[in-house]
């Protein structure tokens, strides 16, 4: 067991599964030479040469588009959108052609294909440097969208996203690249797809994040274990779409009490889908009404306003209470 | 420091061999057997005869809104005719010719055009992608099927069609640029047809030319006369034969026209001028070939017959293909169905089920209503969505 970042870790799954797979090639902004600007492609130009980490021109909607050409062609190219408050130049190539081939081909094509892109905020970054948007690419039919927490699932849903038939959008977040270590096992791990994992159990309410948010409900779990007595059952949801069902509503059944977090503006957010998820499958279990703890539906503020946007520690564990309370 | 003059890396050419009043320029006329000759004649028709009958099957009802392609079957089967079985076709919306020439039956085109996600399925080995329709977004897919043939070190090439109106969008930029940096085997086939619906040439570009914008990604670009077959054909010879040696990509404009209206859902009466269109019909590029080959004693008038058989037993086989089953829509959204969908799929079975009606016939109900007469149609025809712009 090696103890990596998540910077490390996702380095490794390209590398690792590069080797095995000889159509897998990364293309994007920086990528090549430089590394990336966050280094997460760093020496695989030395490794594996320009034809299979390239450097493309300045091109979001040229990146995209052409990934998908190449997935159509047979290989399995691993685009980098430098930052995800870009993709909106080529939000079109996800959503007309990326997320469709499989259907409009009836199966005869289909886009092999890894969208990587950092996003999120509280990092102190510009506008277009700093949002969570997810939800676009959750409510994409015929695509998949996942956000690891920390470098073992960045690494494992990695290698997962990268021998999946379907098209997947790939969120990092950036405040997680450097944030922590973590024991990634050596033998390579594809963690599944469309599962939510329980980080830890309880019995009193369901704190139900992913990404950079699930570090805020741990330790909000620890201080209501700690202040208030109370078992607080942690969910890292993982993979955005498909959402895992399944799993929500057992632990919400368990608990009969729901806080969702993310970063992203709350209204038609991730937080509704799994919400009204929760309503249709534990209904008769609920004790209390589902709360979401989200960013407010304002343009983001810059980053001196951001602390008072990004939920945090204290505003969850407001909500928390709140919905304990009920 | 003096001002001085860049010489163009490429000066751009026009070239035209046989024109509309039947003068050939002998010493650019390709080499193509007798053969060869009919056989893009029977092309350019099978075109022409079923646009002609799906205007009819719209008109009834029995398939939705198409993008007709009257008068571009010289640039049509003059470029897909220089490639190979193993070379790979990018089709826009307007490309039926093309389509047929590669393969793709009748019916499907038909099915395609009345709904079914079945008309978009190329055959097994088929290297041709379903109609694109936003526009000029299939250029990049183009460029990155380039890539992956550089990429495996194949022989192939990359035939990728637009219209005039596409150079006006961001992906066509990009996809030039790219494919300009990389140097791939690609052929960008514009089919400069005057008018973006309503909006002609000279509101969409200033450029004196289409052709000159290769230029600008340092690689050819050649205008030809769309209208004549030989010089499409010549021109895009030289382009195939060029991207398969490794020596990059070229853009063609072929200079055509749209004789009838961007889509059966369009009235081009309320934007340009019945004589524009009149002068246009004077260089049907049918007439001028058919006229060459009757030159040349190669004519032979059966194949009109022949072409109007192949279409009306088309379009009963359509006709008779049995209504497609609403379950499909789940098939092919994911390699593997996920849990959710499973659970919607067996939402719509048990509904279908129930369903007094039951009759799954009725998700294939004509796209739209029969009608008689074109402006009840036009007007009809207007609440059915369009399918693309240029």
């Amino acid at each position: 067991m090696a103890k990596l970042n998540m910077v490390k870790a996702l380095n490794l799954a390209l590398l690792e599964e590069m080797e095995r797979d000889p159509d897998i090639v990364i293309i994007g902004e920086d990528v090549g030479v430089d590394g990336g600007v966050f280094r997460v492609t760093e020496g695989l130009h030395r490794r594996f040469g320009g034809r299979r980490v390239i450097d493309s021109p300045l091109a979001e909607a040229g990146i995209i588009g052409a990934s998908v050409g190449m997935a159509l062609y047979g290989l399995k190219p691993v685009s980098e959108i430098q930052f995800s408050g870009f993709a909106f130049q080529c939000f079109h190539q996800i959503e007309n052609h990326a997320a469709r081939y499989r259907q409009r081909s009836q199966g005869r094509f289909h886009c092999q294909m890894v969208m990587r892109m950092p996003y999120g905020g509280g990092v102190r970054a510009l506008e277009h440097h700093s949002e969570s948007e997810e939800q676009f690419y959750a409510h994409i039919p015929g695509l998949k969208m996942v956000i690891p927490s920390g470098p073992r699932t960045a690494r494992g849903l990695l290698v997962a996203a990268l021998r999946d038939p379907d098209p997947v959008v790939f969120f990092e977040h950036k405040g997680l690249y450097h944030a922590s270590k973590e024991e990634v096992p050596d033998e390579t791990e594809a963690l599944p797809i469309g599962r939510a994992e329980i980080v830890q159990e309880g019995r009193g309410l369901t704190l139900i994040a992913y990404g950079a948010m699930l570090r805020v409900a741990v330790e909000v779990a620890e201080t209501l274990q700690l202040e208030d007595g109370i078992g607080v059952e942690v969910l890292d949801l993982l993979t955005i779409s498909p959402l895992d069902r399944e799993t929500l509503t057992a632990s919400v059944s368990k608990t009969g009490r729901a806080v969702i977090v993310h970063e992203a503006p709350r209204s038609f957010g991730p937080g509704a889908e799994i919400a009204a998820s929760i309503a249709e499958g534990a209904f008769l279990r609920l004790e209390a009404p589902i709360r979401r703890v989200t960013a407010y539906d304002v343009p983001f503020p810059g980053f001196a306003r951001e602390k008072g946007n990004v939920p945090d520690a204290a505003r969850v564990l407001a909500a928390a209470r709140e919905t304990l309370a009920y | 420091m003096p001002r001085t003059l860049i010489e163009p890396q490429f000066p751009i050419e026009r070239l035209s061999i046989l024109d509309s009043e039947g003068n050939l320029d002998a010493s650019l006329e390709p080499k193509l057997s007798p053969a060869e000759l009919q056989r893009l004649y029977r092309g350019m028709l099978l075109g022409r005869r079923l646009d002609e009958r799906m205007l009819r099957l719209q008109r009834q009802g029995r398939i939705g809104t198409f993008a007709p392609i009257k008068g571009q079957e010289a640039s049509q089967i003059g470029s897909v005719c220089t490639l190979e079985e193993r070379d790979w076709l990018v089709p826009s919306f307007r490309e039926a010719a093309s389509m047929l020439w590669r393969g793709w039956p009748i019916e499907k085109l038909l099915a395609f055009y009345a709904g079914r996600l079945e008309g978009g399925q190329p055959g097994p080995e088929q290297r041709d992608l379903p109609v694109t329709i936003p526009v000029a977004t299939q250029l990049p897919h183009a460029v990155g099927i380039a890539y992956g043939i550089q990429y495996r070190d194949e022989d192939s090439v990359v035939m990728v069609y637009f219209g005039d109106g596409a150079t006006s969008e961001g992906d066509f930029h990009e996809a030039a640029n790219f494919a300009g940096v990389w140097h791939g085997p690609v052929i960008f086939l514009c089919q400069n047809n005057q008018w973006a619906i309503s909006v002609p040439l000279k509101k969409q570009t200033n450029s004196r030319t289409i052709a000159q914008k290769a230029a600008a990604y340092g690689f050819p670009g050649i205008q030809v006369d769309g209208n004549d077959v030989l010089g499409v054909y010549a021109a895009c010879r030289e382009a195939v034969d060029r991207a398969r040696a490794g020596d990059g990509p070229t853009l063609i404009e072929c200079v055509t026209y749209r004789l009838a209206m961007h889509t059966t859902a369009d009235d081009p009466t309320k934007y340009r001028a019945e004589e524009e269109v009149k002068a246009w019909e004077q260089k049907d590029p049918l007439t001028r070939f058919r006229a060459y080959l009757e030159g040349k004693q190669l004519y032979d008038a059966s194949v009109e017959a022949q072409v109007d058989e192949e279409i009306a037993r088309a379009v009963e086989r359509f006709e008779s293909t049995p209504a497609p089953d609403p379950l499909g829509m789940f098939d092919h959204a994911y390699a593997e169905l996920p849990a959710h969908l499973a659970a919607q799929r067996a939402e719509l079975a048990a509904r279908l089920q129930e369903s007094t009606q039951g009759d799954p016939a009725d998700a294939t109900a004509p796209a739209s209503p029969p009608m008689r007469g074109q402006r009840t149609t036009t007007r009809l025809d207007g609440l059915i969505p369009d399918v693309g712009r240029a």
